[in-house]
């Protein structure tokens, strides 16, 4: 569906995916209030992160996401139109009809072809909204060729990483304690981590969830990704961010007392340097199976060409 | 209730019945009239109700900042966010719609002298008892019982919550559950076998309907939680290992059975109020309810497509595409007898003459915030969507919208509308409006930013989140505690009615007011009908 670059959005998708349900005055309010934080060019690296008093979805790092922004802006009006439309006549019914106003009631209690309507109208607009629905979940569904895959696991509080492509290393990210962060980033205390996941701008990341403990969810929400990781299912779904930036998560189901404390990063950056953080990586991380390793496997040759592949689609 | 029945003994003298009452043991305790079962389901729903909100208060205040302000650590806030849940299902709303309102109104509305099995509606109030107490001990138990009220293994497995706490919950559904399922045969058989010579189905009161579609919902979903948990207790307890990935089990089963019984739960909640709301509309209105059938068969196709929409709970949980399209597909369905219905209740004003005493304050609010709560409800039906919004305050927020505002208004609707019927006493009408209005207020404050929260990625059940989300979190607070002073102007209203020395004619209401119960004096006496009432 939505495979291109979404830069050339920018602003305006940002201001008008927003403000879920609300009148026209609100929704400039947020309009103007998102649009604040949201990133200006491409060439800044984006943050993908809540923001104060903000009333619309994340910004969009990603196609998925920007999707899910075309398709929640369509729902968003029908669902807007339709709480005024009913707000409306209850309001001019207690207006209209009031004892004082209208003493003496009708007796109407049929009308077949009123009946008829509000039945038949509303299959309409679940159809309105049905279709491109459907086309969403398909396109979020799978990705038809991905350039590396990262095994992603929940665990009682921590992720773990896996990169199978890329010499199968693996590592754990935990979250960064509050008196360790730089005073200028305490505000993301309780989303900050020590070794965020690592991806090649552009590259379309297949994600394998596992789990091994309790029930996880893998969600981070500027990249329109979600998933359980359940013990004993091996779960696929896929992102690509489209821009250098840092792109924050957390666990998003009941996982036992640290549930609020086990965030998610994401960083994105370019090939060339994701190829430096790889091969650094390689030596820094022990092997997903627990034997050190190499210094240069032989399979690194592989995501150099997958990663060739992200840059040329680009 | 004291109060209740003294009031009763000035009011029913004129109708020459025997009312030969038995004392207090043996009414309130081995009782089996259906309208003292039905006050006794009343009071313990207002208790319940004190008690799971205190509790989201104290959530609300823990929420009001960053940081952990008054919970010891996560366990005990996963064990409160828990238990309030639970309490507010299982012993809030449903006693007050089915067994509090249901049981008072159902025999009276078809003109039953009494509930089919009455032995059997004792046991089902007395089961709830110890329901409560094991499920609110729980809290106090070693850690508490802290895995969501949808209770997923493994998170509720012994690895996981170990000591007795879950255990206690987990009886305490099974107790709660068997009181519903009780209740659900005793509501079915009265309504298909009792009702008064004339009253066929079609003429049969709506807030009778909903009873009836509540009723088949309970006794085919209740079950399947029944099943569902007593696998998880023997998972917990006996070695098996059905829901245990270790031992061949699979986690995702529970989902499957906990939501095949957790969605009808969610129409078994609103199922009665609907019929609540209609006849309130169709009173103030004094019009008859507009499209009678089309409001009665819509019930009927929410109670059955309820039944076939479970796995939109579980999109992340990595069902097949194709099963979620189907999911998605169905659920959208429902928002067509729901507009039916909210099309209809508004046609059922259009052209009347309305009041808007407090028991219509409450419907008309009830109205609008549903449709809200049903608009975000079709949002959530989109898996799309849902990818990002599932598990995030905007889920709390839209059951908020259906339940804190949508049941809880029918609630607070019947029992204004009800009550002087039941007490003979008149509420004063003042302070209904001021509980009304702080009400209406303070739920919106609440829930409203929640949508917000979730739409930045805010997740359920977070007793901490990071500093960017501050703001609408101290707003959400601040409106929780708007609504529980309203609750303290609501505890005075009950406490202005009961000491009211106004006694209250049969129909307080007016023409608008056709049903049964209201050619029965206020309260009804003791034994409602010794002749059987002939509908034309």
């Amino acid at each position: 569906m939505r495979v291109s670059n979404g830069l050339r959005r920018g602003l305006a998708v940002m201001g008008t995916a927003l403000g879920r349900r609300l009148a026209g005055v609100m929704a400039a309010v947020a309009a103007f209030l998102i649009a604040l934080p949201a990133p200006a060019q491409e060439a800044r690296p984006m943050v993908g992160e809540p923001h104060a008093w903000a009333m619309g979805l994340q910004e969009a790092g990603g196609p998925v996401k920007e999707a899910i922004h075309d398709f929640n802006q369509l729902v968003l009006y029908i669902i807007i139109v339709i709480t005024v439309f009913v707000a409306g006549l209850l309001g001019w019914c207690m207006y209209r009809y009031r004892e004082a106003k209208n003493p003496t009631p009708s007796r109407t209690s049929h009308h077949t072809v009123l009946e008829v309507a509000w039945t038949v109208l509303p299959v309409l607009i679940l159809l309105v909204i049905a279709i491109p629905s459907f086309r969403l979940i398909y396109y979020q569904d799978r990705v038809p060729g991905a350039d590396l895959t990262i095994n992603v696991q929940g665990r009682q509080w921590y992720w773990h990483y896996a990169y199978p492509d890329h010499g199968n290393f693996a590592f754990d990210s935990y979250p960064v304690p509050e008196d360790q962060l730089p005073a200028d980033q305490r505000h993301l205390y309780r989303l900050a981590v020590d070794n965020p996941l690592v991806v090649p701008v552009g590259a379309n990341v297949r994600v394998i969830t596992t789990g091994q403990d309790v029930i996880h969810s893998f969600f981070v929400p500027s990249l329109g990704v979600q998933k359980y990781t359940i013990p004993g299912r091996t779960l696929e779904t896929w992102f690509r961010a489209d821009r250098p930036g840092t792109f924050y998560g957390q666990c998003n189901q009941i996982c036992g007392q640290n549930h609020w404390f086990m965030p998610i990063v994401v960083r994105a950056v370019p090939q060339a340097e994701f190829q430096a953080w790889a091969a650094e990586a390689r030596t820094r991380f022990a092997r997903e199976d627990g034997t050190p390793t190499e210094p240069a496997p032989a399979i690194a040759a592989a995501p150099d060409d997958t990663t060739r592949m992200a840059e040329a689609r680009r | 209730m004291a109060t209740a029945s003294h009031a009763h003994d000035d009011g029913h003298g004129h109708d020459g019945h025997h009312d030969h009452k038995p004392g207090f043991v043996a009414r309130w305790l081995f009782s089996t009239n259906h309208k003292d079962i039905g006050t006794l389901y009343i009071i313990f729903s207002i208790l319940a109700g004190l008690i799971g909100g205190g509790l989201s208060i104290l959530m609300r205040m823990e929420l009001q900042s960053p940081g952990m302000q008054y919970f010891a650590d996560g366990q005990m806030w996963n064990a409160v966010v828990s238990a309030h849940g639970l309490i507010m299902v299982f012993f809030v709303v449903m006693p007050a719609l089915i067994g509090g309102f249901g049981n008072w109104f159902v025999p009276i509305m078809i003109g039953a002298p009494d509930m089919a099995f009455p032995r059997l509606n004792n046991i089902s109030f007395w089961l709830l008892v110890p329901a409560f107490l094991l499920l609110g001990g729980s809290m106090f138990v070693g850690q508490g019982a802290g895995a969501g009220w949808t209770i997923y293994p493994p998170l509720s497995t012994d690895t996981y919550q170990t000591g007795p706490a879950m255990d206690m919950a987990l009886f305490a559904l099974h107790l709660a559950g068997a009181s519903s399922i009780l209740g659900a045969a005793n509501f079915i058989t009265t309504i298909l076998n009792m009702r008064a010579p004339g009253m066929t189905l079609h003429k049969m009161p709506l807030f009778v309907w909903a009873m009836l579609v509540t009723a088949f919902l309970l006794l085919l979903a209740v079950p399947v939680l029944g099943g569902a948990i007593t696998m998880l207790i023997t998972d917990r307890n006996f070695g098996t290992a059905f829901f245990k990935p270790d031992g061949g089990g699979d986690p995702v089963l529970f989902q499957h059975l906990f939501w095949f019984f957790g969605h009808p739960e969610v129409y078994i909640m609103i199922l009665p109020g609907f019929g609540i709301i209609s006849h309130i509309l169709s009173t103030f209105s004094r019009k008859p309810i507009f499209g009678y059938l089309g409001m009665a068969y819509a019930m009927v196709a929410i109670g059955a497509v309820g039944f076939v929409v479970w796995a939109h709970h579980m999109f992340t949980s990595g069902i097949d595409v194709d099963t979620r399209a189907y999911f998605m597909a169905a659920t959208m369905v429902i928002a067509v007898p729901t507009g039916i219905k909210i099309f209809s209740w508004i046609a059922t004003m259009w052209g009347g003459s309305i009041r808007l005493d407090t028991p219509m304050l409450f419907a008309i609010g009830f109205i609008f915030l549903f449709t809200m709560g049903g608009v975000t409800g079709v949002v959530l039906a989109n898996a799309g969507i849902t990818q990002i919004l599932h598990n995030t305050y905007y889920v709390v927020a839209h059951f908020h919208y259906v339940l804190s505002l949508g049941a809880v208004y029918s609630i607070f609707a019947g029992f204004y509308y009800w009550i002087g019927k039941m007490s003979g006493r008149q509420y004063p009408e003042f302070w209904g409006k001021v509980h009304f209005w702080m009400f209406f207020i303070g739920a919106n404050v609440t829930f409203f930013p929640q949508h917000f929260l979730g739409a930045q990625g805010m997740p359920r059940r977070y007793g901490d989140y990071p500093d960017a989300l501050h703001g609408w979190n101290m707003v959400s607070s601040i409106g929780s505690y708007i609504s529980a002073a309203s609750v303290l102007v609501f505890l005075y209203v009950v406490w202005r009615t009961f000491t009211s020395k106004e006694q209250l004619p049969a129909n307080y209401w007016g023409e608008g007011a056709t049903t049964l119960e209201w050619q029965v004096s206020s309260p009804p006496p003791f034994h409602t009908f010794e002749d059987l009432p002939r509908v034309r």
